[in-house]
């Protein structure tokens, strides 16, 4: 059951001064499509320039398919880099770029060919080999760099921002057709991305990057639900976040004083010490005074707790749902966003019940 | 009536400008189709026996010949020569990238005198003669931080990732450079040849310092000039223009062609 193909253990890299990385230990499994994300300046590049051999880490070693690839130059590592500017020859066609790499490894002209052109039907782009590169459009230059990549048939795939040049619409609609390449491959793709939209609905595991340092690791469903930490929580989507005091522990549930009133959760953290806790907007359940819809229905981690009463200071339309933003706890000391059904009859300056599930109050780590 | 007043003195003053320039050429250039023995005005009348007689002469021929000997290899050491420096400050940018920069660009600052002279010194103390090939080094001289610094100034960060790709791909750093940094920097190259060349094909006071018998066509031209004015003179220096102009509006036809292919 030997599934892992990419090994980093205790990667650190510094220039001079600064830490790019500190200390990064991260497995990923053959055939995954892994999404590096974080903001500018994270380090994520770093590291996928580490996989690709272009950056050498000050400590630590980098295993593909358990051999010590630490020292090894790009050239004769099994990883290709899809370079965010796609770093197409210029002066070369379509079908010679794609060539590139095959021509390098001595592929025989006749297999060449053959190959450059299964790789270009592969990425929608049959019949498009004689095309001058600066003919295509942003989107064919993109799947051009991918052919040039997959045809050498890496053991790994390495993704530098590549989507980030695209419009919008071509950028989902490449999202999709990287996904669905990586599974007919069965190849291994590192992807990087600041987009964290971007990041859930292509990655199989996400790898959240801050400050040089991983802040959580995990399928984009568990990242974005139970975010591990105060960045996760508040790079991922919006969120609310109470800070709070431990009042007591046990038995694996904690009571924590937040400006909204105490809350109980399931957690461990140590009593008297300051906490965080995070609950998605579309996971808080907003009722008019009058009919209370947060009671209690239920045991367990389905079960309801009242956030207390809100004023309703703020409602955006935003298509299949409003965004509201109340004014809660004690004397308004803190503001809560949630997502309210279109048809709820609240308006600004009415009062509203807030409720949420226990399961869905998400203690930070800090 | 301001603007129309500003207009014809922009005119007047660019015609002056133009003249105080292309006047000097004109002349040569009018006064080697002249028919008679001295270049001198009146204007007898347009004849090409001058020309005839530059191109049966077979010491000029000589020296033209010489002239484009040392123009093109000259040009291509500096051009090579250039390039592999800046391609190597460009991409792996040494530790005192800063100083290797400035020593490569000073030379630009020191007169062509000053340099044949210490060529002399140096040619004379290791025992070679005055020759072509004195004069080809002393032009790969003086062209080099030129070639340097038209090819450094092209090679760009987005380049670099090109370089990298083709690394990727398995190539060594030979074939990255013939197969990629040399085509993608073509038209810097180019220009620099050119530009190194024309320098080369004008250039006389190294020329004139480091050659004795093989010498080339501005020496010669010099030389035909002590013995007295004459119209074949002229024609020789319209031929030494005619190629200076002809090389220039190549490089800059080339240029254009190649930038209307990109985009």
């Amino acid at each position: 059951m030997n599934d892992v193909l990419v090994e980093l253990k205790n990667i650190t890299k510094r220039y001079g001064p600064v830490t790019a990385v500190e200390n990064i230990n991260l497995s990923i499994r053959r055939g995954e499509f892994l999404v590096l994300l974080g903001p500018s300046g994270s380090g994520k590049t770093t590291i996928l320039s580490i996989l690709g051999g272009f950056t050498v880490p000050t400590e630590g070693t980098v295993l593909i398919d358990g051999k010590d690839v630490t020292q090894m130059p790009p050239a004769q590592r099994p990883t290709v880099t899809v370079f965010q500017d796609y770093a197409l020859f210029p002066h070369m066609t379509v079908a010679q770029n794609v060539a590139f790499g095959l021509e390098m490894r001595g592929v025989k002209r006749a297999d060449r060919l053959r190959l450059v052109e299964q790789a270009l039907a592969t990425v929608g782009l049959a019949g498009y080999g004689a095309r001058r590169i600066h003919e295509l459009s942003g989107g064919q230059r993109q799947r051009v760099a991918l052919a040039r990549a997959i045809v050498v048939e890496p053991a790994v795939l390495l993704l530098d921002e590549p989507l980030g040049a695209l419009d919008l619409k071509i950028r989902q609609q490449m999202q999709d057709e990287l996904v669905r390449l990586q599974k007919t491959l069965h190849a291994t793709f590192v992807h990087v991305t600041h987009d964290q939209e971007e990041a859930m609905s292509i990655a199989d595991n996400v790898v959240l990057v801050n400050g040089g340092k991983i802040e959580d690791y995990g399928p984009p469903e568990r990242v974005y639900l139970r975010p591990a930490t105060l960045f996760a929580a508040t790079f991922m989507g919006d969120s609310n976040i109470l800070a709070g005091r431990v009042v007591s522990a046990g038995a694996g549930t904690l009571r924590v004083d937040t400006p909204i009133g105490q809350l109980a959760l399931a957690g461990q953290a140590e009593a008297g010490s300051e906490v965080h806790i995070s609950i998605r907007p579309e996971k808080i359940r907003v009722g008019s005074a009058s009919t209370d819809r947060a009671a209690n229905d239920g045991g367990g981690h389905s079960e309801s707790v009242v956030l207390g009463e809100g004023e309703v200071i703020e409602l955006v339309f935003q298509g299949t749902h409003r965004r509201c933003r109340l004014r809660a706890g004690p004397g308004g000391a803190t503001d809560i966003l949630a997502r309210v059904p279109l048809d709820l009859d609240i308006a600004v300056g009415s009062r509203a019940v807030l409720g949420t599930r226990i399961g869905d109050l998400v203690l930070l780590r800090n | 009536m301001r603007r129309l007043f500003g207009n014809i003195s922009t005119g007047v003053y660019l015609a002056a400008m133009l003249g105080f320039i292309y006047l000097p050429v004109v002349i040569l250039v009018l006064f080697s189709f002249q028919r008679g023995m001295l270049p001198v005005p009146p204007f007898e009348g347009p004849s090409l026996e001058w020309y005839e007689r530059a191109f049966s002469n077979p010491r000029l021929m000589a020296a033209l010949g010489n002239s484009v000997i040392v123009a093109l290899s000259s040009s291509f050491a500096a051009t090579l020569l250039g390039f592999l420096a800046a391609y190597s400050l460009a991409r792996r940018p040494p530790r005192y990238a800063g100083s290797v920069r400035f020593l490569l660009m000073a030379p630009i600052t020191v007169s062509y005198l000053i340099i044949a002279l210490g060529l002399l010194v140096v040619f004379n103390m290791v025992g070679m003669s005055k020759s072509l090939l004195a004069v080809g080094i002393g032009h790969t001289i003086i062209n080099l931080p030129l070639c340097f610094a038209i090819i450094y100034s092209q090679f760009g960060d987005h380049h670099r990732n090109m370089d990298q790709a083709a690394h990727d791909l398995g190539a060594g750093d030979l074939q990255v450079i013939w197969r990629i940094a040399i085509p993608i920097m073509r038209p810097a190259i180019f220009a620099a040849f050119c530009l190194a060349a024309t320098l080369s094909w004008d250039e006389f006071i190294i020329a004139l310092l480091l050659s004795r018998f093989d010498v080339t066509l501005p020496v010669m031209i010099f030389e035909l000039l002590r013995a007295g004015l004459s119209p074949e003179v002229n024609a020789a220096g319209t031929i030494v223009f005619a190629i200076s102009m002809s090389t220039v509006a190549v490089a800059a036809i080339a240029m254009l062609l190649w930038r209307g292919g990109k985009r």
